[in-house]
C-alpha cells in the first residue's frame, strides 16, 4: 500500500525526519518497502495557463504558445501533443533547476524564442510513466507555484503490509499506530452527518446476511460527474497508486484510502428497483467494470437490482451501472462484507482490487455509515448534489463484533522475557484505541472494531511488544533445559557420506526434485511418479523417481561447457505414487577414471570396478561390508546388461550400479559412457558398532593359486567356496589375477586368489598349508569344474 | 716368518687403494679370511714355546684389530660414496603435481547446512525430519492457516491432485515432532521446500532449517539471544542485528530478522535473514501441549539465503545449475 507522507502527518505528526518516521514504522511491523521522494526541486515552476497555441513556422512538430504565468505572459516553443489553448500546466520558468538537473533558460528554437518550459509530470519527477505536459485541474490560478498546488515536496511511502493488518490499509488505522508509537495524538476528521435534502431512496435487502451483515445505500442527484476532482484529492490518489477518474468515482476512493471503507457509486438510472445481496443464481451473468464477462455461480455474493447482479459484492462493479460523465444521480454504496464470503474469490477469477484485498482480509463492520457520510460530504462539496436519506439494512446477529480479551500481567512477561510497567502496558493500549478495564491479573481489553488480528491474550502482548519496542526486550544467550536425544554410532550421518565421496573426487549437485515426464519415460522410470497438478512448466512436472535423470542432465550439462570429466553425486528424495518417499544417494560419473597426469597414467573411461571401489569405500564406514553383495541379475533395462550390478544388502535389494544401457545413451542423446549408481541412503546410512577381537599371536602363511573356470564363473562364488572349504583358518582371500585370452580358450577364464591362513593357536605347518590348498582346490573343481593351472 | 715381518704399511697401503667394495672384500678376505695372512700366522702359534706363543699371539691380535679397523673405516667412506652417487641420481621434480590430487566438494547449500546444523546440535538441539510431500494439515491448517485465508498467498504452494501438496516450509515439521513429544524439546528440521515461484531471487525449490524450542518459561529474550548467537556464530562477525514485529499465522508475537550487513563498497545495508516468533497457542493445542505451562519460539531461515552471504553467490539460479566451475569453488 503506497501513501503520501504529507497526508499522514496531518493526521499525527510525531516531529521526526522522513528517515526516522520510517525506520519507526519498519520497527512497529509496518514494513517499509520503498520510499520514493516526490517534487524536489520545484522552484520557479508555476502554474501556467495556454493562452495561445500556433503552429511553428519551421517545426511541424512544435507549437508556439503564449501562456499566462499569472504575473506574466510569456511565449514558450512546445513539443508536447496535447499543448492546447486553455490547458493549465506547469511551467518552468527561467532560473528553474529540474530534478532531473536540467537548468532552464531563455532560448532559441528554430528561430522562435522560448523563455521558459511546459513540462510533464515525468520532467517534474513527479510521475514516471507520465507523458505529454500534465495536465492541472481547472481551478489551478496561473502563477501559484506547481509545489503549492500539488502538496509538494512529499514521498511516496510503499508500505508491505502482512495480511493481518488490513486496518492499516487506511490512514485512520495507520495514523492511530504511528500516534502510539510516537506517544502523539492524532487529528482524526470532524465527520458530521449529512443530513438529507431530497426524499429519494433505494430500498436494500439482505438475503445473504452472513456474507453481507450490513449495507447502507444512499442516493445522491444532480452530481456533476464531469467534474474533475481538485489537486489535493486527485494528487492522494494519484500517491495512492490510483488513477483519477471522475470526480464521484475519486470520492468513493479517497474514503477507502482515508478510512479504509472500500465504496462504490452506481448510476441511478441503471438501477431497477431494491437493491438485494445474495448469492448469485448459476448461469447469471455480468458484465465487469474491466469489460470482462462473468458467468456467475453461487459461490460469489452479488449486489443485485430486482432485474439482475449489478456488481460483484466486495470485488468491482459492473460496466452497466458505472458513473460516467453522463451520470446525474448516483447511489453510493458502503456496506461490510465477511471475510469468509470474498476471501478466494477474485484470485479464483484472476482479479485482485483494492476492494477484495480489503475486504478479504477484514474492514472494520461498524465504518460503514461514518464512511457513508463522509463520502455523502466531499461528494456535495465537490460534485454538487442532493444527498436522500441513509438506508441501512443489517443483520446484528451477523455482525462480528470485538470481544473482551483478557491480558495477564504475569504473562507478558512470561511470554517476553521482560517485565513492562502497568502504565506503559495502558498507554500503548489505549493509544491503539482499545477499550482498557482493569482486572485482578490484568486487564481485559477490547480492541477496536476494525482490528481483526486481535482475539487472543497472545495477540494483545505483541501489540504491547511491538509498540514498546522489540528493541527494548532483552536478549538471553541460548541455555536452559537441554534434553537432547545424543547421537548413535549404528547410523553414519549424512554429512560423513558426503565428505567420503569428496574426499574421493567426487562433486556434490543438487538437482530440481520436479523433472519432466518425458524425461523419466526415456529411462522407462515413469510409471509410478506423482504428477504436480499446478507445474511451473512440464520441464518440472512430475516429483522424480529416481535421481539419476536429473543427475544425468546435469553431467551433460557440465559435458556440454568443455568439462570431459564429471563425477557428481548427490543426496535427496525421490518419489512414487505408489509407496511415497525414500532418501537416496546417486552418483554419475563419466569421461577419464582419473584426471589427466603428467606421469602418464592411463586415460582409460571410467568402468564398473572404478565405481565400484567408490562405492565399497562407502560402504566400509558402515563397518558390514560382508553383508553387502553385488549381483549381476535382475537389472532394470537401463542398465547394460553385462557392466551392471543389482546391490544388495543383507540379501534385501537396495540399489543398483553399472553403465548405462546403450539404447538408453541414445535416447538421451549422449555420446559417451556413463557410468551410475543409486542406492538407498538408509541401506548406506546403517552402521555397526566394531566389536574388537584378539590377535593371533601366531605367523600367517599364503598360498596362491590359479584356477581355470569357465567364463561365467562370479568371482564371489569362487570365493565363497573357499570360505566355506577354510572356514576360520582363511584370514583373507585376495584376487590378483583375472585372465582371459591367449593360451585359454573363449569360454574359459583364469583366476589367481591368494589365501592367507592363519590359526589363532598355533603355527601352521606346510602340511597344514598344502591341505587347505587342496581342499579349496578340490571344492572348486566339484562346484565349478575348476582346474589347477601349474 | 716373524710378525713383524709383516708388511703392514703395505696391508694399510692396499686398504686404501681400494675403490670399491667388492675389492675391499676381497682385501678383508686376504688379510683376516680363514686363509688369510693373519689367520695363517695364528694358525702357527701351536709349534712354539708358550712365551714365544703368547708375545706373537698378542701382536697378530693387535694386528688383526689394526687392519679390521682400517678396513670398517675404508668401508663407511666407500658406502658414504655409493650411496652419494645413488643419491646423485634419485631427484624428482617436486614442483610437478602430485597424483590423484582431485578431490570433490560439498554443495554449497549443504556445507551451509552442514554448517547450521552443527552450531544448533552444539546449543542442544536435535535434528527432525519430516515428508517432503505433505498434506494440508501439516503445511498450513495446524500452523494456523484456515483454509483460504489471506497468509496462504505468501506461499505459493505446489499441489497434487489429491490435495496433499509439496510443503512450502520445513514448519510441518514441528508439528509432527511435537505431536510425538511432549516438552521440552528443541530441535531444527532442516530440508528441502517448495514454492511455486521461479524467478532471478526465486527458485521453486529451496532449503531451510526451521528451529523450534518448546518449554516452559521459554520467551522472547531467550528467542533474541538464540538468534543473536546463531548468526554471530554463522558468519563469524558481529553486527547490528533487530526484530521488526511481522506476521506468520503460526507464531504470535511474530519477528523478522534483519542485520545490518557490511558492503564491499563500505556501506552497508539491513538484510533479512531470518523469520521467527513465539509459538502460537493454537498450534501448541493442536500439536497436543499445554500452552498455559508451556511456550516456546520458532525461526526460520532459507539456507541458500545464508550461504549466498557467507560466501558471496549473487545468483541464486548457479545453486541449481549444477556447473562443477560453480560447484568446484566450496570445497
Amino acid at each position: 500500500m503506497k501513501l503520501s507522507e504529507n497526508w499522514l502527518r496531518e493526521w499525527v505528526e510525531p516531529q521526526v525526519s522522513r528517515e526516522e518516521l520510517c525506520t519507526r514504522l519498519d520497527m512497529i511491523g509496518l514494513e517499509v518497502e520503498s520510499v520514493a521522494t516526490l517534487g524536489d526541486g520545484l522552484d520557479g515552476v508555476v502554474v501556467a495557463r495556454i493562452v495561445s497555441a500556433a503552429p511553428h513556422p519551421d517545426a511541424d512538430r512544435l507549437r508556439v504558445c503564449q501562456v499566462d504565468a499569472g504575473d506574466a505572459r510569456l511565449q514558450i516553443v512546445c513539443g508536447a501533443p496535447n499543448a492546447r489553448e486553455g490547458l493549465l500546466a506547469p511551467l518552468a520558468r527561467v532560473g528553474a533547476r529540474l530534478p532531473g538537473g536540467l537548468e532552464i533558460k531563455a532560448a532559441s528554437l528554430r528561430g522562435v524564442e522560448s523563455q521558459g518550459m511546459l513540462c510533464s509530470a515525468r520532467e517534474l519527477g513527479i510521475d514516471a510513466d507520465a507523458a505529454g505536459l500534465m495536465e492541472l485541474p481547472g481551478d489551478a490560478v496561473p502563477g501559484t507555484p506547481l509545489a503549492t498546488l500539488l502538496g509538494l515536496p512529499d514521498a511516496v511511502i510503499e508500505l508491505g503490509l502482512t495480511p493481518n493488518r488490513a486496518d492499516c490499509l487506511g490512514m485512520l488505522g495507520l495514523a492511530v499506530d504511528v500516534g502510539a508509537a510516537f506517544a502523539v495524538p492524532v487529528c482524526r476528521p470532524a465527520i458530521a452527518p449529512v443530513p438529507a435534502a431530497i426524499e429519494t431512496l433505494r430500498e436494500v435487502a439482505l438475503a445473504a446476511p452472513a456474507a453481507c451483515p450490513r449495507y447502507l445505500g444512499r442516493v445522491v442527484e444532480g452530481v456533476d460527474a464531469t467534474r474533475g476532482s481538485p489537486a489535493w484529492l486527485a494528487e492522494r490518489l494519484r500517491r495512492a497508486g490510483i488513477r483519477p477518474i471522475n470526480v464521484v468515482v475519486d470520492v468513493t476512493a479517497y474514503v477507502m484510502l482515508e478510512l479504509g471503507q472500500p465504496m462504490h457509486a452506481f448510476d441511478q438510472a441503471h438501477l431497477r428497483g431494491a437493491i438485494v445481496v445474495r448469492q448469485a443464481a448459476a448461469g447469471e451473468r455480468l458484465q465487469l467494470l474491466d469489460g470482462r464477462e462473468l458467468a456467475l455461480d453461487p459461490d460469489l455474493l452479488v449486489i443485485a437490482d430486482q432485474a439482475a447482479p449489478v456488481a460483484l459484492a466486495g470485488i468491482m462493479g459492473g460496466m452497466a451501472s458505472r458513473v460516467t460523465e453522463a451520470t446525474r444521480d448516483v447511489f453510493l454504496e458502503s456496506a461490510h462484507f465477511a471475510p469468509a464470503a470474498i476471501i478466494g474469490r477474485a484470485r479464483r477469477l484472476g482479479m485482485h482490487t483494492d476492494a477484495s484485498h480489503r475486504f478479504e482480509r477484514g474492514v472494520d463492520p461498524a465504518l460503514p455509515r461514518l464512511a457513508l457520510e463522509r463520502a455523502t460530504a466531499l461528494l456535495v462539496e465537490l460534485a454538487g448534489g442532493r444527498p436522500g436519506p441513509v438506508v441501512e439494512a443489517v443483520a446484528p446477529d451477523a455482525l462480528r463484533l470485538p470481544a473482551k480479551v483478557p491480558l495477564r500481567r504475569a504473562r507478558i512477561a512470561r511470554l517476553l522475557g521482560v517485565a513492562i510497567a502497568d502504565a506503559e502496558v495502558e498507554r500503548i493500549l489505549a493509544a491503539l484505541d482499545m477499550a482498557v478495564e482493569r482486572t485482578d491479573a490484568g486487564w481485559a481489553v477490547t480492541p477496536p472494531s476494525r482490528r481483526f488480528d486481535i482475539a487472543i491474550e497472545e495477540d494483545l502482548i505483541e501489540e504491547v511488544a511491538r509498540i514498546h519496542g522489540y528493541d527494548n526486550i532483552p536478549a538471553r544467550a541460548p541455555g536452559g533445559e537441554l534434553a537432547p536425544s545424543l547421537p548413535g554410532e549404528t547410523r553414519l550421518a549424512d554429512a560423513v557420506l558426503r565428505r567420503s565421496l569428496a574426499a574421493r573426487d567426487w562433486q556434490e549437485a543438487i538437482t530440481f526434485a520436479f523433472v519432466d515426464q518425458a524425461l523419466l519415460d526415456r529411462w522407462r522410470l515413469g510409471g509410478d511418479a506423482l504428477a504436480l497438478g499446478n507445474p511451473l512448466s512440464a520441464e518440472l512436472g512430475v516429483m522424480r523417481t529416481s535421481l539419476l535423470p536429473g543427475l544425468v542432465q546435469a553431467l551433460a550439462h557440465n559435458r556440454a561447457r568443455q568439462v570431459e570429466r564429471v563425477r557428481l553425486f548427490e543426496l535427496g528424495r525421490r518419489f512414487h505414487a505408489s509407496t511415497g518417499e525414500r532418501d537416496s544417494l546417486a552418483l554419475v560419473a563419466s569421461g577419464p577414471a582419473h584426471a589427466e597426469h603428467w606421469s602418464g597414467r592411463d586415460r582409460r573411461g571410467h568402468d564398473f570396478h572404478d565405481l565400484k571401489g567408490d562405492l565399497e569405500a562407502l560402504i566400509a564406514l558402515g563397518g558390514e561390508a560382508t553383508a553387502w553383495t553385488f549381483e549381476a541379475d535382475g537389472l532394470p533395462d537401463w542398465l547394460h546388461p553385462g557392466r551392471a550390478a543389482m546391490v544388495r544388502r543383507h540379501g534385501r535389494p537396495v540399489g543398483f550400479a553399472g553403465a548405462l544401457h546403450p539404447s538408453l545413451l541414445r535416447r538421451l542423446d549422449l555420446d559417451h559412457e556413463v557410468l551410475v549408481a543409486e542406492l538407498d541412503l538408509d541401506a548406506l546410512r546403517a552402521a555397526r558398532v566394531p566389536v574388537a577381537r584378539g590377535l593371533s599371536r601366531f605367523p600367517s602363511v599364503r598360498r596362491d593359486i590359479a584356477v581355470k573356470v569357465a567364463a561365467g564363473t562370479a568371482f564371489a562364488d569362487l570365493a565363497g567356496v573357499a570360505r566355506q572349504a577354510l572356514g576360520g583358518l582363511l584370514e583373507d582371500l585376495v584376487v590378483f589375477d583375472e585372465y582371459r585370452g591367449a593360451g585359454l580358450s573363449d569360454d574359459v577364464k583364469s583366476v589367481a586368489m591368494g589365501l592367507i591362513l592363519r590359526d589363532p593357536s598355533r603355527t601352521l605347518t606346510d602340511d597344514d598349508a598344502d591341505r587347505a590348498v587342496a581342499a579349496v582346490v578340490q571344492g572348486l573343481t566339484a562346484r565349478f569344474g575348476a582346474e589347477l593351472r601349474g | 716368518m716373524a710378525v713383524d715381518q709383516l708388511n703392514l704399511d703395505n696391508a694399510h697401503a692396499r686398504i686404501q687403494a681400494a675403490d670399491s667394495l667388492d675389492a675391499l672384500e676381497s682385501l678383508r678376505v686376504a688379510l683376516l679370511g680363514k686363509q688369510g695372512v693373519l689367520t695363517a700366522e695364528l694358525k702357527r702359534l701351536g709349534g712354539l714355546s708358550p712365551e714365544q706363543r703368547k708375545q706373537q699371539g698378542e701382536a697378530i691380535n693387535r694386528l688383526k684389530g689394526e687392519v679390521g679397523h682400517a678396513l670398517a673405516v675404508r668401508r663407511e667412506v666407500l658406502e658414504a660414496e655409493v650411496l652419494a652417487r645413488r643419491l646423485a641420481t634419485e631427484r624428482v621434480d617436486v614442483t610437478l603435481p602430485g597424483r590423484d590430487a582431485g578431490v570433490g566438494g560439498l554443495h554449497p547449500v549443504s556445507r551451509a547446512l552442514e554448517r547450521i546444523t552443527d552450531i544448533f546440535a552444539r546449543f542442544g538441539y536435535d535434528v527432525a525430519e519430516g515428508p517432503e510431500v505433505e498434506d494440508d494439515w501439516h503445511n498450513f491448517e495446524a500452523l494456523n492457516f484456515p483454509p483460504d485465508h489471506p497468509a496462504r498467498a505468501m506461499h505459493d504452494t505446489f499441489y497434487f491432485p489429491d490435495g496433499r501438496l509439496l510443503r512450502t516450509h520445513t514448519s510441518p515439521v514441528q508439528i509432527r515432532a511435537m505431536a510425538g513429544r511432549q516438552p521440552p524439546l528443541r530441535l531444527i528440521a532442516p530440508g528441502k521446500v517448495y514454492r511455486s515461484d521461479s524467478d532471478q531471487t526465486h527458485s521453486p525449490m529451496f532449503h531451510q532449517v526451521e528451529g523450534l524450542v518448546v518449554g516452559e518459561g521459554i520467551t522472547l529474550a531467550d528467542l533474541k539471544g538464540t538468534l543473536a548467537a546463531f548468526l554471530r556464530g554463522f558468519f563469524e562477525r558481529d553486527f547490528e542485528m533487530r526484530f521488526k514485529p511481522t506476521y506468520f499465522p503460526f507464531v504470535e508475537p511474530g519477528a523478522d530478522v534483519v542485520i545490518r550487513w557490511q558492503l564491499p563498497d563500505g556501506g552497508s545495508r539491513w538484510l533479512e535473514v531470518l523469520g521467527a516468533g513465539m509459538v502460537h497457542p493454537a498450534v501448541l493445542r493442536n500439536c497436543g501441549i499445554d500452552p498455559e505451562r508451556y511456550s516456546g519460539f520458532a525461526f526460520g531461515m532459507g539456507v541458500e539465503r545464508l550461504a549466498m552471504l557467507r560466501y558471496g553467490v549473487t545468483d541464486l539460479r548457479a545453486f541449481f545449475e549444477n556447473d562443477v566451475r560453480f560447484l568446484g569453488q566450496f570445497r
